[in-house]
């Protein structure tokens, strides 16, 4: 039997690394490229997942996937498709729009990525200056129309809101704009300070003064609003799409769906099991024959596979399906979150409607108040 | 080795804090050849864990030290270590009482400090000779002359010539022996008196029952004598007599005039063997008991609950197993609404109160909500009566209250002529009277204070100590009752009474108090989905209000492959804290809400 399965590809270099980014990636590794493309590939021809595996949809994220040369992202992709690989497969590359032009694009386009996630941010150079970003406002409508045209059809812009110094008037022409370049899918992210990034440093001497949540709450509620004028329906906490353009492989972290990583400190959740690749580039590249290279391999448990229906499922704003979660789990979603579903929903957090529940408006604020009610 | 009074000394160790002590103890008794260097734990006396990280010694203990010398053959030194705490006074006083001279540590770098002279007179009070040491001469900073310059001055004691050590390095540790041989007098009991000893320390054992610490006056003790314990007039039949080996107790025949050592005789209460108390033969008792015995009572009264009401058993079993090596420890069942079933329990003071918590949660492993620390009232009624309060949420209706009184203690401040006035500035905030002031000497004076009790036991020890350096040191006594314009305050979180957070306030402080607590307690309770008021209030009056607004966001904006398992975590340890949380009036409140209005002081 072919498990339809997700591949996500992580390239762990950037130019330079973002002030508030605490994901795993580093700047002024360029020597490495080669030698990790290689690795990569090694992993991949040596998947045991792969062969039995139908893959419909590959996402290449990092990090920024386009600092490395793009014929070496060509490669990569060359050899998943040495397996099977769904027509219409949906197949994503991150960019920066300050490390794409039309040739290099023409090339990820060439090679078989059909869809583009650029990081845009933000609509005005002083704030993508505080952030730390290496392109301009500017650079982002160039990489656009550059990425129209090498034939990207299917293009996300990541958005960030409650930015230090951003006004509300700012957030509504980053929305604008991103809107009027009429890309198939927006992902808008509120800020989130992480301890240990130059930002979460700021932030604890006091230098970083930001929206506060009330107003945080209201460019969450601009977003919802403005985009949904554009077409673009809210389908997920942070996430936006035309209708049928909603992130294939991200919906599969959500519904449990698997996946597989590779290249180092990607995950992967496979046969109800997740586990993680190591964060060591140096260990990672040194990958070989009987090389031990997965970590915190956990199989996931009845009662945390129910949990993670839920916290993850109540995400999507359709929310979660009684049938689905009897498909997966064997038992009725009522008969085990019956008496939390009514406490949420007599508090005006969640709904209920045609076999599914789902988060309301005010649910989706507070998520994560919710969320651990779901946890047993 | 036939008993000879003329070769035993008995004494104790005095010093500032980390002026070396325990060193010094330790290097006496390696060097007495009692244990080998192998078999040393660091600072020997100090047994229990908190005592060696504190460095402050709780319990009094004792060692026999048999030391030979080259003219004059072996001589048996008992050395008593003596608690270092104003919590510990009495029990200071009556280990010095069983002694007959202090060996004085002054760190040859730092000189004569705040605590040393606080020793120093106190020592002087029991008649004890005082054998000066210079320490740490190894140093690169020691100054040894000046160091006995300071002593001579400050002191007026003469040491020129006194032993030049290093405790650490090992140095001249023979001279203190020495000294403490030729300055310390021999003990002058009367063998065919009879008997009296004193108790001066006393630690249950599981298989011999409470094994009591004296210091023999006159008289014999041994196996089978029938004792009477004067001040609680109990009998028991001695099982065994011996005296102090380190760490272990070594049975012997007799313990007889001028001797330390313990006895035990199958004892099941320790509050039985009362501390200062004296020892005699009932038989043929002594005419009188030894001067200086005060029944020890608590001063203050906390409510102790265990954060997890189902570990009430444990709690219970733990209190009295410590109970029974300290019987100034009380304890009886309380029911709070916000805390559920917990302990009301005494302590000799805050220091005392903070032992037996970190006891408790180490050595038997609970965690403790502790409610704010309260003296005992004594409230008259108007229809003539009069109870005794020791916790405000028993508080009579005010309509039924004639008149409240307080205790009041009378405070002496051993401190640098320096700190005088803002040290006279905190005791005026803490309602003091001032008595009057002596200089013991041109740099240094004795600050006498009246001071309510209740305004010492928060917070008073930590801050006379940070607005003096550290150099200011403390004593009390106390003195009596005093009627006051005491109220109760209570606090109400979400409109409900949290009965674990009221305490009684002076009228004048009750506004200041209330209002900080409640801006403490709007930064400990969370968010919730609707606003929460924290009011504080006397009565039915409302004296100070905050708001925990309501929780706008709790969200993670992004959730992908590879945050699945972190934020999955995440959301677990939110869960968790929330499950230690005390529901009141629907609102979830962290244990650390109840803890942190116990330090109001630190903004």
């Amino acid at each position: 039997m072919m498990n339809r399965t997700g591949v996500y590809v992580h390239i762990p270099f950037c130019r330079k690394k973002c002030l508030y980014c605490d994901f795993p990636s580093q700047a002024g590794r360029d020597g490495h490229f080669e030698a990790y493309k290689d690795a990569v590939v090694y992993e991949i021809d040596h998947s045991a997942e792969l062969p039995v595996s139908e893959i419909d949809t590959v996402f290449f994220g990092g990090g920024t996937p386009t600092v490395m040369p793009p014929i070496f992202l060509a490669e990569i992709l060359e050899h998943i498709f040495q397996y099977a690989v769904a027509p219409g497969a949906e197949i994503t590359v991150e960019a920066n729009p300050g490390s794409v032009d039309r040739e290099s694009l023409r090339v990820l386009r060439k090679a078989g990525f059909n869809r583009l996630s650029l990081g845009a941010q933000a609509w005005q150079d002083h704030l993508l200056r505080r952030m730390g970003r290496i392109h301009s406002a500017d650079d982002i409508a160039r990489a656009y129309e550059a990425a129209a045209a090498a034939d990207f059809d299917n293009i996300n812009l990541d958005l960030m809101f409650s930015l230090p110094g951003q006004s509300m008037e700012e957030w509504i022409e980053t929305l604008r704009m991103a809107a009027s370049l009429n890309p198939a899918h927006i992902s808008a992210y509120s800020l989130t300070v992480e301890e240990g990034t130059v930002f979460g440093r700021l932030f604890g001497e006091g230098g970083l003064q930001r929206p506060d949540e009330d107003e945080d709450r209201l460019m969450y509620y601009a977003a919802s609003d403005i985009l949904g004028a554009y077409g673009l329906y809210h389908y997920e906490i942070s996430n936006y799409a035309l209708k049928g353009r909603e992130c294939r492989h991200n919906i599969k972290y959500w519904k449990r769906a698997p996946y597989i990583g590779f290249g180092t400190d990607s995950h992967s959740f496979y046969d109800n099991t997740r586990w993680r690749n190591i964060h060591s580039l140096e260990k990672y590249l040194c990958i070989a024959e009987g090389s031990d290279i997965r970590e915190e391999i956990n199989r996931v448990t009845k009662k945390e596979a129910m949990e993670e229906t839920m916290f993850l499922g109540l995400r999507l704003n359709e929310g979660v399906s009684e049938e689905g979660f009897r498909r997966a789990h064997g038992v009725g979603l009522f008969e085990i979150y019956g008496g939390v579903i009514q406490k949420m929903r007599n508090s005006g957090l969640m709904e209920q409607a045609e076999g599914r529940v789902f988060l309301t408006a005010k649910g989706r604020d507070v998520s994560n108040y919710v969320f651990i009610e779901f946890l047993i | 080795m036939a008993h000879d009074q003329r070769k035993i000394r008995n004494f104790c160790i005095i010093a500032h804090i980390d002026h070396g002590k325990s060193t010094l103890a330790d290097r006496l008794i390696e060097k007495s050849g009692l244990l080998t260097q192998r078999e040393m734990q660091e600072q020997v006396l100090d047994t229990m864990d908190l005592e060696r990280e504190r460095g402050i010694t709780i319990k009094a203990q004792a060692v026999r030290l048999v030391y030979k010398t080259e003219s004059d053959g072996e001589y048996i030194l008992n050395l008593i270590d003596t608690p270092g705490h104003v919590d510990f006074n009495y029990e200071v006083s009556r280990s010095l009482a069983a002694c007959e001279g202090a060996v004085l540590v002054v760190d040859a770098a730092q000189g004569v400090e705040a605590q040393t002279m606080a020793n120093v007179y106190l020592a002087l009070e029991h008649n004890l000779e005082i054998v000066p040491v210079i320490n740490k001469i190894d140093l690169p900073s020691a100054d040894p002359d000046e160091t006995v310059r300071e002593i001579e001055d400050m002191i007026g004691l003469p040491s020129r010539d006194a032993p030049r050590i290093s405790a650490k390095a090992d140095i001249n540790i023979d001279a203190v022996f020495d000294r403490i041989i030729s300055d310390i007098p021999a003990p002058a009991g009367n063998e065919d008196a009879p008997l009296t000893a004193m108790i001066f320390d006393s630690v249950y054992d599981s298989y011999k029952g409470v094994i009591v610490s004296v210091r023999i006056r006159d008289g014999v003790i041994r196996k089978g004598v029938n004792a009477l314990f004067m001040a609680t007039n109990k009998r028991f039949e001695v099982v065994e007599v011996g005296f102090f080996g380190p760490g272990t107790f070594v049975p012997c025949e007799e313990l007889r005039a001028g001797d330390v050592g313990y006895m035990t005789a199958s004892i099941k209460n320790v509050a039985d063997t009362r501390i200062g108390d004296t020892l005699t033969e009932a038989g043929s008792p002594a005419v009188e008991p030894l001067p200086g015995y005060k029944a020890v009572n608590p001063m203050v009264y906390c409510g102790i609950f265990p954060a997890d009401g189902a570990k009430y058993p444990d709690l219970r079993d733990a209190l009295e197993k410590l109970k029974l090596n300290d019987a100034a420890l009380s304890f009886e069942p309380e029911n709070s609404t916000a805390l559920g079933f917990g302990f009301r329990c005494g302590f000799l003071g805050l220091l005392h109160l903070e032992i037996i918590q970190e006891r408790l949660e180490r050595e038997y492993n609970l965690d403790l909500v502790t409610t704010a620390p309260s003296v005992i009232y004594r409230i008259h009624l108007t229809d003539g009566g009069a109870i005794e309060l020791s916790n405000p949420t028993d508080m009579p209706d005010p309509a039924r209250i004639d008149r409240i009184e307080e205790p009041i203690v009378t405070a002496s401040v051993i401190l640098p002529a320096e700190y005088i006035g803002p040290i006279m500035e905190l005791c005026r905030q803490r309602r003091g009277e001032y008595l009057g002031m002596e200089y013991v000497e041109r740099t240094r004076a004795v600050l006498k204070y009246e001071l309510p009790l209740n305004e010492i036991i928060y917070d008073f020890f930590d801050t006379l100590k940070s607005r003096s350096r550290g150099y200011a040191s403390f004593d009390y006594e106390l003195k009596g009752y005093k009627e006051s314009e005491l109220t109760r305050l209570d606090i109400l979180v979400n409109h409900e009474a949290v009965d674990a957070l009221s305490f009684v306030v002076h009228s004048s402080s009750a506004y200041d108090r209330g209002r900080r607590i409640a801006e403490k307690l709007k930064k400990e309770i969370p968010r919730h989905l609707f606003e929460i008021p924290i009011q504080a209030c006397i009565g039915s009056k409302i004296i100070a209000r905050e708001t925990v607004g309501a929780l706008r966001k709790d969200v993670l904006a992004k959730c992908y492959g590879g945050d699945i398992t972190r934020k999955k975590k995440l959301l677990e340890k939110q869960k968790e804290g929330k499950k230690r949380m005390r529901q009141i009036g629907g609102v979830e409140v962290p244990q650390a809400a109840f803890m942190s209005v116990l330090k109001l002081d630190d903004e």
